[in-house]
């Protein structure tokens, strides 16, 4: 295992339109690093570079502390010791499940099948789909035969491009478990890349977000999701309400009232103008009260687990609210709005123009 | 993403393309040899005019008989409730297995009077409709019936259905259809020579026959290639806009079939009729001078010696020209782009020169260049590869287009060396479509005609020149054991022709 430091990466595929721009990156030994990213940001790009089906114009890859790319130098795909697991497995179609799992192996170990059972159990498949072809198995198999193919070398480092984007929904989860157990039993150090925000909270000790080429925020899937560097990345990992607020005497005076706030990470906000972030679920609604302000409910999206809820406010903004509670309003009431814990300021001027998504129906 | 163009691959693609032009490079250089005042002497004469007009209307009565048998014969397999309709569909693509000139033999030697402009448009047109037959039937396949259905609840006749919605939606497949056709007829000498009917291939023949490679023969050559490039020009334009036909998706419903009723019985007579003129005549035809023939002694051991050469050399030009279309196919695919367009079409339009003009060109330039070379096996396998390459590369390249790179690179990052992956990946994985390639290949070999004519080796025969001499010599019974052989081994391709166009009809 080893550490991977991307520095001041550039790549572009035309004169016109760089793909990335600058990407600096710290993947440390052993953890597992997400990169999150809307789809044309150059996460893939980025992966492509790592694993060396591309060679970057400028900057620099070092896996530990040898450089594989940059600086004169171009290790090649197949000396890097990288494992990687394309979307859809990208199994071998001519090969057995065997076959695939060994293809990385000395021909000697390639003969013996112990250590393809031994692979299979560690991402969790029965030995019998040794002898199977690739297109007999589910998308999920299919997807855990590639990460077992992948760590059979015993790389220093896996790459994984969107393994699950092709999965429906419940095989996702448990492929995404049985992965994320493989990654964790062989201590390997690991890159995913995904565009889907919940896949890369859950699984990732870190999560590397990506935007226009340009790496905007590398954090901890707590700290990213309650304090985003900007407006964008907010909304990007998370269902947001953002608003317009006046900052002074240490409160943050918007449509919800007067509500405590922290300054972003990026940099203090002076009093005046701000837009503030809360999240939907720090709104709790209660049956209308003077002290409180009042919104109507537009509409109700109901999930079973919890609901969202759509509220039109006073000044003609419209907010959504996550409840869990079996007692939910309807459409029509009205209700009071308080929040629980502090909202996040960011300078005025702050992120695009974002307008709240509005609700369907 | 980064173009995989290694030097390699891409000196092997020129190389190919390079072969493929020389015929037509020949050709220029020496019209250009020639001078404006050699080809107004050559070119500008009676002769020439009565060849082209010949030509021309040749050209222009087949292809407008195959489409409308063609076109009709799609429409009552594809959309009519005629009953057996997979039966006909296998027996409307069978005439493909009876080459051309096996099939005009087989006319005039019952009727020796078909030596007219009649005569010849009817034995070419029963053997090339087809040609438009397959791709109008597929295309029919392809059409959405929605949109049939659609015109029908507007209050639409049948008729006006057709005309109106189903036509223009064929247009691209049939005008493609008819330009194969055209294209096919221009480079036709074996059929038209046995019918007698005088066009730029015979010419060219009796030419090269009498003055050997007089410049006569290449300024005809010349003004025939000229031909063969306005309608690839027009086909490669066609392409262009072929975007346009190939959107619709397969049809998601079935076809609910368009009632015949008091019109079964013709529509079965014209079909029986298509059938019988285009298959058993040919074939009975043939069975009738085997019986003939078995009378003065038929030569088996001939006849098997003259198999085993004819499937050698179909198995080499079958290994070579694959081998050839590697490197191409990889490219088209892998590394998309202007220059390797460049080096497929190549071989497209050294293809699209008709095959007296390629053995022309290539005796002409091993006596000249090569003499050690002259009349060997490797020109003629270099012939059978210019003509054929096409048939290769198509099936090569959509193999390639089976394989995405993902394959290549998982096997990079897991320590495979570039000769390791072609080993263990690529060329397992392209291995079917080397094979079809090499299959298609070896099966238009087995009946060339007009290329092996000229260019091989003294005492060296093939079925088709054994069949062709003995036809020339009239000795109708002798020849017909020959055409025998290259009907059953064409038979193969036929049926895979058929099985793969006939999947709309299963499903």
């Amino acid at each position: 295992m080893s550490s991977l430091t991307v520095q001041d990466l550039t790549k572009s595929f035309t004169a016109t339109a760089p793909v990335l721009t600058g990407v600096d990156l710290h993947v440390p030994s052993g953890s597992f690093t997400a990169l999150l990213g809307p789809s044309g940001c150059g996460k893939t790009t980025l992966l492509r570079l790592i694993a060396g089906f591309d060679d970057p114009d400028s900057g620099t890859v070092a896996l530990g502390d040898r450089v594989v790319a940059g600086a004169g130098r171009s290790v090649a795909a197949r000396r890097r010791g990288i494992g990687f697991v394309p979307q859809e497995g990208g199994l071998f179609p001519h090969l057995t499940v065997a076959g695939n799992i060994s293809f990385g192996l000395p021909r000697r170990q390639r003969r013996e099948g112990g250590r393809v059972r031994e692979l299979l159990a560690l991402v969790g498949l029965d030995a019998e789909l040794a002898d199977r072809a690739p297109h007999q198995l589910s998308g999920g198999q299919q997807q855990r035969v590639a990460l077992a193919r992948a760590l059979a070398p015993e790389p220093s480092l896996v790459l994984l491009d969107e393994p699950f984007s092709s999965l429906d929904a419940a095989l996702r989860e448990e492929t995404r478990l049985a992965v994320s157990q493989a990654l964790r039993a062989t201590g390997a150090t690991a890159v995913l890349v995904t565009h889907d925000q919940a896949e890369a909270l859950s699984m990732a000790d870190q999560v590397a977000v990506l935007r226009g080429g340009r790496l905007v925020q590398l954090t901890d899937p707590r700290t990213l999701y309650r304090r985003p560097g900007d407006l964008d990345v907010a909304t990007f990992v998370g269902e947001a309400v953002v608003l317009d607020a006046d900052l002074r005497d240490g409160l943050a005076h918007c449509a919800l009232g007067a509500l405590p706030y922290e300054q972003a990470s990026t940099g203090a906000v002076p009093d005046g103008r701000a837009r503030v972030l809360l999240r939907p679920e720090q709104l709790r609604l209660s049956a209308p009260d003077p002290g409180a302000p009042i919104a109507r409910v537009r509409s109700v999206d109901f999930y079973g687990h919890d609901s969202r809820v759509w509220l039109d406010l006073p000044d003609g903004g419209t907010v959504s609210a996550r409840l869990d509670g079996a007692d939910l309003p309807r459409a029509g009431d009205d209700v009071a709005i308080s929040v629980r814990g502090t909202a996040l300021a960011f300078p005025a001027g702050h992120g695009a123009a974002l307008p709240a998504p509005a609700p369907l129906g | 993403m980064r173009l995989r163009r290694s030097p390699v691959t891409l000196a092997l693609a020129a190389a190919v393309a390079a072969l493929a032009l020389l015929p037509l490079g020949y050709i220029a250089w020496y019209t250009a040899d020639v001078g404006w005042s050699g080809i107004r002497e050559l070119v500008l004469r009676p002769r020439v005019a009565e060849l082209l007009w010949n030509t021309t209307r040749l050209v222009a009565g087949t292809v407008a008989v195959c489409a409308v048998v063609g076109v009709g014969a799609a429409w009552l397999i594809e959309r009519s409730s005629l009953p057996g309709r997979r039966i006909w569909h296998v027996l409307l693509v069978a005439p493909l297995a009876v080459p051309a000139f096996v099939n005009s033999y087989a006319w005039i030697s019952l009727l020796p009077g078909l030596d007219t402009y009649g005569g010849a448009l009817l034995v070419v047109s029963l053997s090339y409709f087809p040609f438009v037959y397959l791709p109008i039937a597929a295309a029919f396949r392809g059409l959405d019936p929605a949109l049939e259905e659609t015109a029908r609840g507007l209050g639409l006749s049948s008729w006006a259905v057709f005309l109106r919605v189903q036509l223009p939606q064929l247009r691209v497949a049939l005008l493609g259809g008819s330009l194969l056709v055209a294209l096919h007829l221009l480079a036709e000498f074996g059929a038209l020579q046995m019918l007698r009917y005088p066009t730029f291939t015979t010419a060219i023949y009796d030419q090269y026959r009498a003055t050997f490679n007089g410049p006569g023969a290449t300024m005809l050559a010349g003004v025939l290639v000229l031909l063969c490039l306005v309608l690839l020009l027009a086909e490669i334009r066609l392409r262009g806009r072929r975007g346009y036909a190939r959107t619709a998706k397969g049809a998601v419903r079935p076809v609910r079939p368009v009632a015949l009723r008091g019109l079964t019985g013709p529509a079965l007579a014209a079909l029986a009729a298509v059938v019988a003129l285009s298959l058993l005549v040919p074939l009975g035809s043939l069975g009738y001078w085997m019986a003939a023939g078995a009378s003065t002694a038929l030569d088996g051991a001939a006849l098997v010696a003259t198999t085993g050469t004819t499937l050698g050399l179909a198995a080499a030009a079958a290994v070579v020209t694959t081998g050839m279309a590697l490197p191409t196919g990889w490219l088209a695919v892998r590394a998309r782009g202007r220059v390797a367009t460049l080096l497929e079409r190549s071989t497209y339009l050294g293809s699209a020169v008709p095959g007296i003009v390629v053995a022309l060109a290539l005796v002409t330039l091993s006596i000249r260049v090569t003499p050690w070379l002259y009349q060997t096996v490797p020109v003629l396998l270099a012939a059978y590869a210019i003509l054929f390459l096409p048939r290769a590369i198509v099936t090569v390249r959509a193999a390639v287009e089976q394989s995405p790179r993902v394959y290549d690179d998982v096997a990079a990052s897991l320590g495979a060396s570039a000769a390791d992956r072609l080993r263990r990946i690529t060329l397992p994985l392209l291995a079917p479509g080397i094979g079809a390639g090499a299959a298609l290949v070896f099966l238009a070999v087995v009946t060339e005609l007009t290329a092996t004519l000229l260019l091989a080796p003294t005492g060296t025969t093939t079925l088709a020149t054994a069949f062709w001499s003995a036809s020339s010599a009239l000795e109708y019974g002798a020849a017909a054991p020959y055409a025998v052989v290259m009907v059953l081994l064409s038979a193969p391709a036929t049926v895979l022709l058929s099985r793969d166009a006939r999947r709309g009809l299963t499903t």
